[in-house]
């Protein structure tokens, strides 16, 4: 059965989806009532349609800590953000570092989650960043990158071998970046930290382990991407990697774009994160460097915590906020108010996730999978613990009104979300 | 506490977190009630009945014995009831959360809940869940506000005032929430403040908190009113921080040499425990110019003070 939503905005300008057996038949502007016959129409009311958003860095509880998030809720979550595939982190208890593994992430995720989802897999046992996974085995079995979640390979001779093992499969590597011994602090380290008494993390951290991890991808010729950078010195280098012709790509989470240290304010613990939000111009740059295209992808980095490890002094607080129920508000905020445009935000948010990890969603082009969201950029809405869909409740808007919404999601064809 | 309703309010907060909180005009005020108080402790009888019935808990996470005395004797002076908790028998040690701990206590129905925690921040977020009044006794690295009001006390008491006086903090500045708390306390009130320090122990930043910066003691301490020395905290240094207590002794301890740096008869400072050869020298810490010992008393007076000016507070919301 074909289904055609009319009368919607398209990043390209007025028009039309045609969709049939889960995947787009025509889009754009011919696509109105006079030329789909047969087909059930949809009035869009000139509401914007857009790829559904493929989040490169999720973080939840299955297995292992399910009172955290579940890959079922996590799917509601994103289905509600306009999220339509999810990149899971290998973080779990037990660690996605087998073969095995992937494939329980991957069928459980097919009997559970409403919207689509790969997992990541370790790039060290355990995570413990002193033996390489069977990352070709893991390949195989659907990982659709390697990455050491929010830990950081620190041997160098290590990372080196697994790049190079991992090219001969066509594997990515996926790094956090940061230097642990430089990294030990809460919060950022500068003046807000000394005033409000906490340990610092020094930007230097990040840029250190990054212009580290770029050798050894001029060494092995590796398929690299930065998982996220938090500051100007980071996108610089990033700048220059791609300026000298490194094939490496970087990521950027919502929250580093929107949100600065000083929102931390009385000890905000849902403002904890690692990386740390960093000053204002840290901020500016990140911006700026998302709108050259020098950062290529914008996450979620949802990391759902309990209040039992978020109801505790700042210090001692876990790290990490969610962030999948609100990533297209997020990511509207930056076309709101920093004018970055709508189609260089569908990339950030669609096309380069899919270009990066080799999956075939991402675009709304005949032949492709039929995954998009329909959003009212205008609609304001309050976020609630429980206007929230993700299990755990730690959200750094928690209690703002925020511009943009998501109306409908679908996945394959198929209405996984509907505001109505 | 039925004496409260003839006390006008003095200070416009609930609690007592931070001296940032406080306004130019509500510390004077704060350090006049503390001066009254300095008299009444000094007669033979000392009890002053203004809280009867209140009672105050004394929840200290770390070792104290100044603080955690100086704020019994105060609520005890003023007619309260005082519980010091010990931390290491209570169901902290079983795995209840400090909030929870501090949420059971409130249940109690406490006036009081003075506040040490190891962890900045620690005092503010209880004073989000309690009722009652929480004075922060020192919370990790951030700030330690009636050990400012005690300095500023001790200091205006021989001066006469703050205004305009010279003020050098010196030693491990990066560790201490004693010296946050007295350059925001000090510069609010007019005071010059430097810090002095090896760059190791500088917070990051601290040039803008309205202080000048100097690393060596020659340049910190020149033309000095006061010298504030801090205790090298050796058990927060889980780094390097400095080479050897040694060669820390020799470039910034305190010795009687160091303190002809400063003017004739400047105050010098300490607010405990002391590690005497390390950042100050015996001679310097029991000499004439050592008003240490004064520091102490203040330290009951100023806390006095502070037990008061809420406690007003909790009868003009009643």
């Amino acid at each position: 059965m074909k289904r055609a939503y009319l009368n919607a905005k398209l990043a390209g300008g007025n028009g039309g989806l045609l969709i049939e057996n889960g995947l787009v038949v025509a889009a754009g502007a011919d696509v109105t009532k006079d030329n789909v016959p047969g087909a059930q129409m949809v009035d869009c009311g000139g509401k914007l349609l857009l790829p559904g958003l493929i989040d490169m860095r999720v973080f939840t509880g299955e297995p292992g800590t399910e009172y955290r998030e579940t890959l079922a809720t996590a799917s509601d979550a994103a289905a509600a953000g306009g999220v339509t595939t999810m990149i899971v982190m290998p973080n779990t208890d037990p660690v996605i570092d087998d073969a095995a593994m992937v494939d329980f992430i991957l069928r459980r995720a097919r009997d559970t989650a409403k919207v689509r989802v790969a997992p990541m897999c370790a790039i060290t046992k355990g995570l413990k960043g002193e033996a390489m996974t069977e990352l070709g085995l893991m390949k195989a079995a659907g990982a659709v990158a390697a990455t050491d979640g929010i830990k950081s390979v620190t041997n160098a001779a290590l990372l080196r071998r697994t790049m190079t093992y991992a090219k001969d499969h066509g594997m990515l590597i996926v790094q956090h970046v940061e230097e642990p011994g430089l990294a030990s602090g809460v919060m950022n380290a500068g003046e807000a930290a000394s005033r409000l008494g906490l340990a610092g993390s020094h930007a230097m951290a990040e840029v250190m382990m990054l212009e580290r991890d770029l050798r050894l991808v001029e060494m092995t010729g590796a398929s690299y991407h930065v998982a996220q950078i938090s500051c100007a010195e980071s996108a610089e280098v990033m700048r220059r990697a791609k300026a000298k012709g490194l094939a490496v790509s970087c990521g950027v989470s919502i929250n580093h774009l929107v949100l600065n240290e000083n929102d931390i304010g009385a000890y905000r613990t849902f403002f904890k994160l690692s990386p740390p939000l960093r000053c204002e111009n840290d901020r500016r740059a990140l911006v700026e460097a998302l709108r050259e295209g020098v950062i290529d992808v914008v996450v979620s980095g949802h990391d759902p915590q309990s209040d039992d490890t978020k109801r505790l002094p700042f210090a001692e607080a876990a790290f990490g906020a969610i962030g999948l129920d609100t990533l297209m508000a997020g990511l509207l905020s930056l076309y709101h108010n920093e004018n970055i445009s709508l189609s260089r935000i569908i990339e950030a948010g669609c096309e380069a996730p899919a270009r990066v990890l080799g999956l075939p969603q991402g675009k709304l082009v005949p032949g492709a999978p039929a995954d998009f969201c329909l959003v009212d950029p205008q609609a304001s809405w309050k976020v609630q613990p429980e206007s929230l869909f993700s299990r755990s409740k730690n959200s750094p808007f928690e209690h703002r009104t925020i511009e943009g919404r998501v109306m409908e999601t679908v996945v394959a064809g198929q209405t996984v979300y509907s505001a109505a | 506490m039925p004496n409260a309703q003839k006390r006008p309010p003095l200070l416009k907060a609930q609690h007592l977190l931070a001296v940032s909180d406080l306004s130019v005009s509500e510390i004077p005020l704060l350090l006049d009630l503390a001066d009254s108080y300095v008299e009444v402790n000094r007669n033979a009888e000392k009890r002053h009945m203004i809280l009867p019935g209140a009672t105050q808990v004394n929840l200290f996470f770390e070792n104290s014995t100044r603080t955690q005395s100086s704020f019994e004797i105060a609520g005890k002076r003023l007619g309260a009831d005082v519980m010091n908790m010990a931390v290491s028998t209570s169901s902290i040690s079983k795995g209840e959360t400090v909030l929870d701990t501090a949420m059971t206590i409130n249940a109690m129905q406490p006036n009081f809940l003075v506040v040490r925690h190891q962890s900045s921040g620690t005092a503010e977020l209880l004073s989000q869940k309690v009722s009652c009044a929480v004075i922060n006794a020192g919370d990790g690295q951030h700030e330690h506000p009636t050990q400012a009001l005690l300095d500023a006390l001790t200091i205006r008491r021989h001066y006469g005032q703050l205004e305009g006086l010279e003020v050098a903090i010196c030693g491990d500045v990066f560790h201490s929430r004693v010296a946050r708390s007295n350059i925001h306390l000090l510069t609010k009130m007019g005071a010059h403040v430097r810090v002095v320090a090896p760059s190791t122990l500088l917070p990051s930043g601290i040039g803008n908190f309205g202080v000048e910066v100097h690393r060596n003691m020659k340049d910190g301490l020149a033309g000095a009113d006061v010298v504030m020395m801090l205790r090298l905290q050796l058990e927060r240094m889980s780094g390097t921080f400095v080479p050897s207590q040694r060669e820390y002794y020799h470039f910034y301890g305190l010795t009687e040499e160091k303190l002809k740096y400063g003017r004739p008869g400047a105050l010098v400072m300490h607010p405990g425990p002391m590690n005497r050869g390390v950042e100050i020298d015996s001679s310097v810490a029991d000499g004439a110019q050592s008003v240490i010992r004064e520091q102490v008393e203040m330290g009951v007076a100023v806390r006095m003070a502070v037990l008061d000016a809420l406690s007003r507070n909790q009868r003009s919301q009643a």
